[in-house]
């Protein structure tokens, strides 16, 4: 392996290093200073996502079941943030006594996890996918279960166990019937033999249905909220933000590059779903008094107005997408934050406890406003941008009337981000949280969260960037 | 920095400064500083703007800066005035600063109430900056939102489930302008080349027929919300009445004029052709508003309330002359706009300050007030006056007008609606009268009334400012009417081109 070559698999090489310099933290340190490997991954992951931003050789590896392109590699960099924001969140979560000693197993974890996702979106044959795919899932599920004196964490982590081996193996079986008719599972080599013939385009449904299990799209999306609900609040933001991103990531390439040919098959589809995924989603949203459920509700809905940019198969829709991920990592990310930073002072989660937040934190108060009104979709915060762009990608191709169910959809959502700012500003309590100041690692990543936020979507540069990254994929 | 971004950046210098300041009487001077600043600002606009145009300047648009923003989707930071514009600019900023003395005596979260009026009234000077589609909706959506708070937080009465209506009516509203203007963009070159999201540019290509009748009803009745178009003005009694006095006055005195003004400047000025066709149908719905919203006021016995369903009827009254498609309509309808902006502003003000005194807003619980405060009741008299058409007041000039307009088309049809919206003239002769009778002139019937102060100096300050300007429309329109007029000028060549009556 030459050094060119070498650059190539930078990411997933430095990712892997992390995770093996980790580990051996991990033996030579004393068992009071565990915590320490917590800051050795914060440290490294940090490390990888600069390097991300460093140009890379495009090129494919080991015969093309290895592919790289420069929006490859941004999606990577967008996840690696993601990734390192939710590492800092962790951090005062991990320094209770019961957690402490399994800290250097978590961000083990969920760094190989990160590789897995790596191997998905760099992925040129199914086979490499599939492998990617289940290394990205599989560590989630113990990360779950990983408060293993809690019976709703155990339920959690046996659910995604479950509910994930059948999605693959639904995909498996769409993999199948596309091999067995195509007689290949490279991707260059499916896209020139696809045909449109029903056999595969069954496969491809097969195929849709094990994404859309990752995706949560509807009906598909029936273990997020007991998961969500069950995980450590850490874990769940991760899988609503970085799992749900890669996931996306992965099927977006594969439409545009897998499946051209069918484009009119899966634009319906993916009609049909989208609009079931906003409706469910936000109507399910409105009932929810557990605020990890409400975030999972909430998230599968976003998921819906991802799925709009998928309509046009073209560039500008690649680039509206991306971008909306990575408004929407900021805005979750800064809206799971402050459920962290109260759970973990507090260990409240309900809606009702948040009667009254503005007149003792402040701060956090606006902080969860923000992020609720980028998820919704108000200026002048980015999540404006993103989903004007994404409405836009659908109205490109016409599709007037989904446009309008999302945007009316958007409004059914603002709803229920509104009931959070009436009872963070509007409801008055008997016993409201009290004030606390919260660490170091939180108000940085909160302040991430919303630089990312407030930036994002005035900085046309951001957009302009990943749109002209976009153009090979 | 050109002249009109300042219109956006000063608000939010204000805010900035609110927010570093520490105790509430600088809250206070801040706010009032940066909206009086505003106001002189819009005055040297004004200045600047009439003696352009006396030099010669037949620009469609004056002081256009054009930024690009969003160079892949052609979306540009796009300003420029008309006289509407400034016109509308003008009314604003007397309406914020009113508006910033009306709440002089707001009792908690003092910072973050002035924080979100200014906010509200950025989204409002941006929008009638605006020329760009993707910009004025921006700051469409940025006014809506700070509304929620400020009714939710420091309204009354039914103040969540008001604010949670009107919030999402006018958001509702927004999701059907967002597809108008995605559809707009998508068809604004027929022929090929660079889609844009300029207005100007637009409205000088014909936007295929079918788009329009597509695109045309989603954006008159998305802007039409915001102008209480019926049956989507339920939000606005509700909103009103639970809103404290500022948000009151700003919200029925300038939010529901972007609903006039966009529908104007949005849906007739780039689809007229639709206009033509569809007009009746709307025609039709705006005479319900103009005639329900007079009935409804009547029998109302909470003083917000019959003001907000007089802003139901008044500015039902506004659409419906923009959609009579002739210039002197229209003139009026602009007119009218700012009449009724000034003079709503200022019935909600007196009626916080009533308020204030009696804390109570029922008619019947009230009387005599004119011998316990006469100030404030002279000036009601002077409002309810104004609001009936009495000439010499800004609402006669408007109102006249958009009837004279409106009468000029020679279809029965028109005349007929014509006919039945001046009917709402007496209507509303009928429940202005009624409060002035009850309320001010009747027996006095509580005797705690008789401690009452008269207004203090801020009062006074936010209310002859209003009247000031009122009568000024009222006894010398033309420099107003002149000023509007020549901005009609390009729309009018677009109708008359297909319209020739």
């Amino acid at each position: 392996m030459s050094l060119g070559t070498f650059l190539e698999l930078r990411q997933e090489l430095l990712l892997i290093a992390a995770a093996l310099l980790v580990l051996i933290a991990e033996i030579f340190s004393d068992a009071d200073k565990k915590r320490n490997t917590g800051l050795l991954s914060i440290i490294l992951l940090g490390i990888v996502t600069i390097a991300g931003f460093f140009p890379a050789p495009s090129g494919q590896l080991f015969g093309g079941m290895y592919l790289t392109t420069n929006v490859r590699l941004l999606m990577k960099n967008i996840l690696n943030i993601g990734a390192l924001l939710v590492f800092i969140q962790s951090v005062t979560w991990l320094k209770k006594e019961e957690h402490c000693e399994k800290a250097s197993e978590y961000f083990l974890l969920l760094i190989s996890t990160l590789i897995g996702m790596d191997f998905m979106i760099s992925a040129g044959h199914f086979i490499m996918f599939y492998i990617g795919l289940e290394l990205a899932t599989i560590p989630i599920a113990a990360l779950a279960a990983f408060d293993r004196y809690k019976n709703k964490s155990a339920e959690a982590g046996i659910k995604l166990i479950l509910s994930s081996s059948l999605s693959s193996g639904i995909l498996l079986y769409g993999l199948s019937l596309i091999y067995g008719t195509t007689g290949s599972l490279y991707f260059s080599e499916i896209s020139a033999l696809f045909a449109n013939n029903n056999i595969q385009i069954l496969g491809f449904i097969f195929f849709f249905t094990g994404m859309a299990f990752k995706i949560s799209i509807v009906p598909f999306h029936l273990w997020t909220a007991d998961v969500y609900e069950g995980s450590p609040v850490n874990i769940t933001s991760y899988l609503s933000v970085i799992s749900k991103g890669a996931a996306i990531f992965t099927l977006i390439i594969i439409l545009f590059t897998v499946f051209p040919v069918i484009i009119g098959t899966w634009q319906k589809t993916i009609y049909v779903t989208s609009v079931l995924t906003m409706t469910i989603g936000n109507l399910f949203a409105i009932r929810q008094q557990n605020l990890k459920r409400f975030l999972a509700f909430s998230s599968i809905s976003q998921a819906g107005y991802i799925l709009l940019g998928f309509m046009s198969g073209n560039q500008m829709g690649m680039a509206a997408v991306i971008y909306y991920v990575l408004i929407y990592i900021f805005s979750n990310l800064g809206a799971f934050g402050v459920v962290t930073a109260i759970s973990n002072a507090t260990g409240k989660e309900n809606m009702d406890d948040y009667n009254g937040l503005y007149h003792t934190n402040p701060k956090l108060s606006l902080i969860m406003m923000l992020s609720l009104f980028s998820l919704a979709g108000i200026p002048p915060v980015a999540g404006f941008f993103g989903k004007f762009f994404l409405f836009t990608v659908a109205a490109q191709q016409g599709y007037y009337l989904l446009v309008l169910i999302a945007v009316l959809n958007t409004i059914i959502a603002l709803y229920y981000y509104l009931l959070v700012v009436k009872a963070m500003f509007i409801n008055k309590s008997e016993t409201p949280v009290e004030y606390f100041r919260s660490d170091f690692p939180t108000r940085f990543a909160l302040g991430i969260c919303i630089a990312g936020i407030v930036v994002t979507g005035f900085a046309s540069i951001i957009f302009e960037v990943i749109r002209n990254l976009s153009f090979v994929i | 920095m050109d002249i009109l971004t300042q219109f956006v950046v000063i608000p939010l210098l204000t805010i900035t400064g609110i927010i570093l300041v520490k105790d509430t009487r600088q809250v206070k001077m801040v706010s009032a500083i940066g909206m009086g600043l505003q106001l002189i600002m819009a005055g040297i606009l004004l200045f600047l703007y009439v003696s352009a145009r006396r030099a010669g300047n037949s620009a469609e648009m004056l002081f256009v800066k054009d930024i690009v923003w969003f160079k892949s989707l052609n979306i540009h930071y796009t300003v420029g005035v008309d006289g509407i514009s400034v016109a509308m600019i003008c009314l604003t900023s007397l309406v914020v600063f009113a508006g910033i003395f009306a709440s002089w005596e707001v009792d908690f979260l003092r910072k973050e109430f002035f924080v979100s009026l200014i906010l509200l009234a950025t989204g409002v000077f941006g929008f009638f900056i605006s020329i760009d589609l993707f910009t004025m909706f921006l700051f469409y959506e940025l006014a809506v939102i700070p509304m929620y708070l400020l009714i939710g937080i420091w309204g009354s009465g039914p103040k969540e489930y008001a604010a949670m209506k009107l919030t999402l009516m006018l958001m509702g509203a927004s999701a059907l302008i967002l597809v108008g203007i995605l559809g707009i963009y998508f068809n604004s070159a027929p022929a090929g080349g660079q889609l844009t999201f300029n207005i100007l540019d637009i409205s000088k290509v014909k936007i295929p027929m079918s788009a329009q009748y597509l695109f045309f009803p989603l954006t008159f009745v998305g802007f039409g919300v915001l102008g209480a178009l019926f049956p989507f003005h339920t939000w606005s009694p509700d909103g009103h009445s639970s809103a404290p006095t500022a948000v009151s006055m700003l919200h029925a005195g300038v939010l529901m004029k972007l609903g006039g003004y966009g529908a104007f400047r949005v849906a007739i000025f780039l689809m007229p052709e639709a206009v033509k066709e569809l007009s009746w149908i709307f025609i039709i719905l705006t005479s319900v508003s103009v005639i329900y919203g007079a009935f409804g006021a009547i029998v109302q016995k909470d003083l917000k309330y019959i003001n907000a369903y007089s802003s139901v009827s008044h500015c039902g009254l506004v659409l419906f002359a923009i959609l009579m498609l002739n210039q002197t309509a229209m003139t009026g309808a602009i007119i009218q706009m700012i009449s009724h902006g000034l003079m709503t502003a200022l019935f909600f003000a007196l009626i916080g300050m009533i308020y204030g005194r009696t804390h109570t807003r029922m008619i019947n619980e009230m009387g005599g007030l004119m011998k316990v405060i006469p100030f404030l009741s002279v000036c009601y008299v002077i409002a309810g006056l104004a609001s009936l058409g009495l000439p010499g007041f800004s609402g006669f000039v408007a109102e006249m007008t958009i009837f004279v307009g409106a009468f000029q088309h020679p279809e029965i049809f028109y005349r007929v609606v014509t006919v039945i919206a001046a009917s709402s003239i007496v209507i509303t002769a009928v429940y202005i009268l009624r409060v002035v009778a009850i309320l001010l002139l009747g027996p006095a019937t509580n005797e705690h009334f008789d401690h009452f102060t008269d207004a203090k100096w801020f009062e006074k300050v936010s209310v002859i400012t209003l009247i000031c300007f009122i009568a000024l429309i009222g006894l010398a329109p033309f420099w107003l009417s002149s000023m509007i007029g020549s901005s009609l000028q390009p729309i009018m060549n677009k109708i008359l081109a297909l319209n020739p009556f």
